[in-house]
């Protein structure tokens, strides 16, 4: 079983020229989950494209009101950015919670937002932010962008190149309840806004959400309702990692303590 | 007729931080684990399993599309000895030729000169088998693999005497030993016809006779080599018996060296784990708290095989009353059969599983009494003269109230939660372990040690206890060399071979220090003798003989069940998230009596490493089975403690010193898992006022309890 | 053919881009003090140095490495010298079983050469990707701590 070609573009146009001609190919930024799967063979494409040094996947900076983030920066970039800590804090909280330092120095925002994990850390964060997806032929909403089990909005040779944070001043709250302290993968991960009114949530369903009843009932300033309604929004498993009964009840008392404390 | 051992150490090693015989290959990568030996041509190996928890095996099924010339491929008709796994009961089959008990039961066996190949034979081989019904849970189990009854006194009639009787059912989870190297073994055969063995295993000698006995070889042509071992923890007590005779297989098959390495996803689901069980207690009481009756039931799930559950029971049962001395005693241990991967060795050995039963009972009655934990367990706890739950009388080093007393002193004023959310507690455990094999367990043994003096001046040491991490090379040089009077670096502690070394026994059950080392103190004592009349070379051997007090009743379970116990006290401090059930451990103090402290640095470690397994074995780690197959068979879904998650662990060493065990040690491998996880429940208690008499202590279980 | 230094020195070889690095490590260059422990990124003891950060070899596919510095166990020693933080493990009793040992100390010297003045704390996060089953962390956390270098 030969191993999938690994091909380095050295610019955005070739990298999605390759996608788009070679069958089966996956793009490559850190690695974290993709060579996780490729080991345990249970992805077997024909090649890696690496898109992790491209320099327009690469940089934090500001423009036109918005933080943009190259898709290929990395948990620690985040952590490091100045413009991060300033404008979009609670990113770099979610970043802080995502694995551990080898997992933060190679896994990117925009390899999270890929894999589309229901558990992914960032995810519910970009989700309250009303981030945008910017790709190499246009740009999606984030609450357009999740359509499924660790499925996108994107086309299969299509490539997420920045991140847009809108810089509006919104306060967004952060807790993620894991399996342990570090190297935890998430049970319950929420992000949270009182104005505008944001509850996502990741884990508790097959994508990461928003609550929209919840948003509804946080919009009028129903704090217990939006506690309530939350837990008619979200679809809880019970899985390896929790119950869907624990995952609805932190859902829950979390909301209440993000929009209290 | 033992020889005495020397107990006061002259100006020389013991009692010192001298640095480890294993440090320096240690931190420059340079000490070689299985994986990193090297064989020139050596293929890799992989066993097939079974995909059914219990059933019939009908065919395997070989796809033509694929060359099966390019392979090698060894199924139970191609074994040439006896089909077993020579251990207590030759019940389990090195490969299943029929009926298959579990979900990972090994059907076959396929050798690769690479991993491609190797991938895609697997995917080309099928197997067929009928699947049964299986037994999935202990509690409808009916088949038994072991059982035993030790009683003390008239439990019957002090329960019908007594002022309060307390009934309490405690459950325990399968844990899981989660070394950080994964199990295995590279078989290389020789041009006698026979096979050497290198491996990541604790017992070369079981190995030795495992291989021996499915092999069809004779003693001498079978040698086991240990390499370095990447933790063990008991999970390297039987299971590598099994992959060593696998490698050994498709070795002799192949004609040339054949690696066998787990990987993870393998090793968590088919190796073996902490028996799971039940633990019921009654216990009585009169008013003012002094001790009437403890009766105990104990059952666990042995999963498919025998393995060590016999010994497991008894080691169980003999420390399930806790280190109390209660007049009316009666425990009552049954291991069931069940349809999942066996359940075998584990660090602490069916007494963490007691111990955690039994503290809690403590708590439970102090709380029926209305009385501090504290003041019960000093009215209940066993001292110097008083007789345990198998009638042995303790006449030395009882470290119970030293433990106790010495954990309270350095324990810390709570800090104040930090939120509004959080609760913070605190709970005390104590515990006792036996050091060496139960009863009788030693004089089978019999083990050797063997001492040589070389013409230069050099000591060697020669046992088959393996370096596994705990220390075994450093500590027995520092015992040869105090006993002899030479400077310690003048010591080499041969590595085990089993065709150079005599065989000590196991490297299990805390006995290395207190019997092995105890060997090697008494041969360096009658080498110094030697030397003053012989000239060099000098080989010394040694037998091991128990002390002559000891005195045990196999039929009855009743006598001195080990020569001597080491004792700890925890003392754990929690904080707990009331909207998510998280527990977090702040702060911990584990107060140990080690006898002495040969090398205080590494039974501070020994206790630290304990400790944190015991805090994930309280807390968050369970192995989780459905259907017979484990789920979280990944180091991403079964969670073990990180930094970040470990207290800062404070360790106390309280010497007491045992006149027989060398320079007054006893063994201390084991203990250090026994008294955490009850400490931990009983924090979690002290700051939600929920008790969880069950483990893992999840927050799922725990938010739970705190939404009724 | 994929370049890249290992330890300073540089290292050239026809190997998949893909093929992870780990592997390259220890099968090709015969670098075997890092170690494999779950080949998902979960424990850490195959944790190396890529210019200077810390990160699991086995998530690294070899082409990735291209052109960059690494790090492993093996280059921490200067001229047979142990590096402090080596000698400071063997010190602590840091080291058990030791399997951990080469990934953790990777780990450590990233911190150590990124905040040479850390807290406990930053201690305990910068190795949280480093599981370790013998000691309870608590000697490796007085081993780093004790090689810390105040800022003046």
């Amino acid at each position: 079983m030969p191993y999938p070609r690994y091909l380095r573009p050295r610019a955005l146009r070739e990298a999605v020229e390759l996608l788009a001609a070679t069958p089966d190919a996956r793009p490559l930024a850190g690695g974290t989950d993709l060579l996780v799967a490729l080991h345990a063979r249970t992805i077997a494409p024909t090649a890696l494209i690496d898109v992790g040094k491209l320099t327009e996947l690469r940089g934090i900076t500001e423009a036109d009101g918005a933080l943009e983030i190259g898709a290929a920066e990395s948990y620690t970039a985040l952590l490091r950015s100045p413009l991060v800590a300033r404008h979009a804090s609670a990113l770099a909280d979610a970043a802080r919670t995502v694995g551990a330092a080898q997992i933060q120095n190679r896994g990117t925002l925009g390899g999270n937002l890929g894999t589309a994990s229901p558990a992914g850390d960032t995810l519910p964060v970009l989700l309250a932010a009303d981030a945008t997806i910017v790709t190499d032929r246009r740009t999606i909403p984030i609450a357009a962008f999740f359509v499924g089990y660790r499925r996108t909005a994107l086309a299969p040779d299509e490539l997420i190149v920045r991140i847009r944070v809108p810089r509006d001043g919104r306060v967004i709250r952060f807790r993620k309840v894991g399996t342990r302290q570090a190297q935890a993968i998430s049970k319950v991960v929420l992000a949270v806004c009182r104005d505008p009114a944001r509850v996502a949530v990741g884990s508790v369903a097959e994508v990461p959400l928003r609550a929209a009843t919840a948003e509804a009932a946080l919009a009028r300033g129903d704090l217990d309702g939006a506690v309530e309604a939350v837990g008619r929004d979200i679809r809880p498993i019970d899985d390896v990692r929790s119950t869907a009964v624990y995952r609805r009840a932190v859902t829950q008392r979390v909301l209440r303590r993000l929009l209290t404390a | 007729m033992a020889i005495p051992v020397p107990t006061e150490s002259p100006a020389g090693s013991i009692g010192q931080a001298v640095p480890r015989r294993d440090g320096r290959a240690k931190v420059t990568g340079r000490a070689r684990y299985t994986d990193d030996l090297v064989f020139p041509g050596a293929w890799l190996g992989r066993t097939v399993r079974s995909t059914v928890a219990r059933g019939v095996l009908r065919r395997i099924h070989f796809d033509p599309a694929f060359d099966w010339q390019q392979v090698v491929v060894v199924t139970a008709a191609d074994i040439p000895g006896d089909n077993v796994v020579a251990l207590i009961r030759d019940d389990q089959p090195a490969l299943a030729a029929r009926d298959i008990r579990h979900r990972e039961e090994p059907l076959a066996l396929i050798a690769a000169p690479d991993r491609d190949t190797l991938h895609l034979a697997v995917q080309h081989l099928r197997v067929e088998c009928d699947a049964l019904a299986p037994v999935l849970d202990v509690e409808s189990a009916t088949d038994e693999l072991a059982h035993l009854t030790i009683e003390k006194g008239d439990v019957d009639r002090a329960l019908a005497d007594a002022d309060v009787v307390v009934e309490r059912t405690f459950r325990v989870g399968r844990q899981e030993q989660l070394y950080i190297e994964p199990q295995g073994a590279i078989a290389v055969p020789t041009e006698d016809g026979g096979i050497t063995i290198y491996g990541s295993l604790q017992c070369p000698y079981y190995v030795h006779r495992a291989v021996t006995r499915a092999l069809g070889l004779s003693a001498a042509q079978v040698v086991v080599i240990p390499a370095e071992v990447g933790g063990a923890f008991g999970g390297k007590e039987e299971y590598p018996s099994l992959v060593a005779i696998h490698a050994a297989l498709l070795a002799v098959k192949a004609n040339r060296p054949v690696r066998l390495i787990y990987d993870r996803q393998e090793d968590i689901a088919a190796t073996t784990k902490r028996h799971p069980g039940i633990i019921r207690h009654r216990t009585a009481a009169r008013q003012d708290g002094s001790p009437l009756a403890q009766d105990i039931e104990i059952v666990f799930d042995g999963g498919a095989y025998c393995t060590l559950s016999p010994v497991v029971l008894s080691r169980a049962a003999i420390h399930a009353a806790g280190p109390y001395a209660c007049p009316n005693v009666r425990i009552r241990g049954r291991v069931l059969a069940t349809h999942t991967p066996p359940s075998g060795a584990f660090r602490g050995f069916g007494a963490p599983q007691s111990q955690f039963a039994a503290e809690l009972m403590m708590e439970h009655l102090a709380e029926a009494l209305g009385m501090s934990s504290i003041d019960l367990r000093r009215r209940w706890m066993l001292r110097v003269g008083d007789t345990t739950a198998t009638s042995q009388r303790l006449a030395e080093s009882v470290g119970t109230e030293l433990v106790l007393d010495a954990a309270l002193q350095q324990a810390r004023p709570m800090a104040l939660p930090t939120s509004p959310t959080l609760r913070r507690g605190r709970g005390v455990a104590l515990a006792y372990h036996g050091s060496g094999f139960t009863g009788s367990g030693e004089n089978k043994l019999a083990s050797r040690v063997a001492l040589e003096y070389t013409p230069d001046g050099e000591v060697r040491v020669l046992t088959a206890q393996t370096e596994m991490g705990q220390g075994t090379n450093t500590v027995l040089a520092q015992i040869a060399a105090d006993a002899l009077g030479v400077p310690w670096d003048r010591v080499t502690v041969v590595p085990p071979d089993t065709s150079t070394v005599p065989d000590s026994g196991p490297t299990v059950a805390s006995r290395t220090v207190l019997i092995v080392g105890g060997l090697v103190a008494q041969a360096a004592v009658e080498l110094r003798a030697r030397l003053r009349t012989d000239r060099p070379p000098i080989r010394v051997e040694r037998t091991y003989v128990p002390p002559d007090w000891i005195r045990w009743d196999d039929a009855h379970y009743r006598g001195d069940a080990y020569p001597a116990y080491a004792f700890a006290c925890v003392v754990a401090d929690v904080e707990v998230d009331l909207d998510t059930g998280e527990v977090r451990v702040t702060d911990l103090v584990a107060a140990l009596d080690p006898g002495r402290a040969l090398h205080p640095p590494m039974v501070e470690g020994q206790m630290e490493g304990g400790v944190l397994q015991a805090i994930g074995y309280a807390t968050i780690e369970e192995l989780k089975v459905d259907g017979g197959r484990v789920l979280n068979d990944r180091l991403a879904t079964y969670i073990i403690p990180t930094a970040s998650d470990a207290p800062r662990i404070r360790t106390v060493l309280v010497e007491n010193p045992y006149s027989g065990g060398p320079f007054g040690a006893k063994g201390i491998g084991e203990i250090p898992m026994d008294a955490p996880a009850p400490a931990v429940v009983a924090a979690i208690h002290d700051a939600t006022g929920v008790w969880l008499d069950e483990i893992p202590a999840t927050p799922e279980k725990l938010l739970a309890a705190l939404v009724t | 053919m994929i370049a890249f230094t290992v330890n300073g020195r540089p290292v050239s070889l026809d190997a998949p881009g893909a093929r992870r690095l780990l592997d390259v490590l220890r099968e090709d260059l015969r670098l075997t003090g890092t170690k494999e422990g779950c080949g998902e990124g979960e424990c850490g003891a195959c944790s190396v140095l890529i210019d200077g950060e810390v990160v699991n070899s086995c998530l690294v596919a070899v082409g990735q490495a291209e052109g960059s510095d690494v790090l492993t166990v093996e280059g921490l020693e200067r001229s047979g010298a142990l590096a402090p933080l080596q000698q400071a493990f063997i010190d602590h009793a840091a080291a058990q079983c030791g399997i951990c040992t080469p990934g953790m100390l990777m780990a450590a010297h990233a911190l150590l050469q990124e905040t040479p003045d850390p807290s406990p704390d930053d201690v305990r996060r910068a190795i949280a990707g480093n599981l370790c089953r013998c000691t309870g962390y608590t000697k490796i956390i007085e081993a780093i701590l004790a090689c810390r270098t105040r800022a003046t």
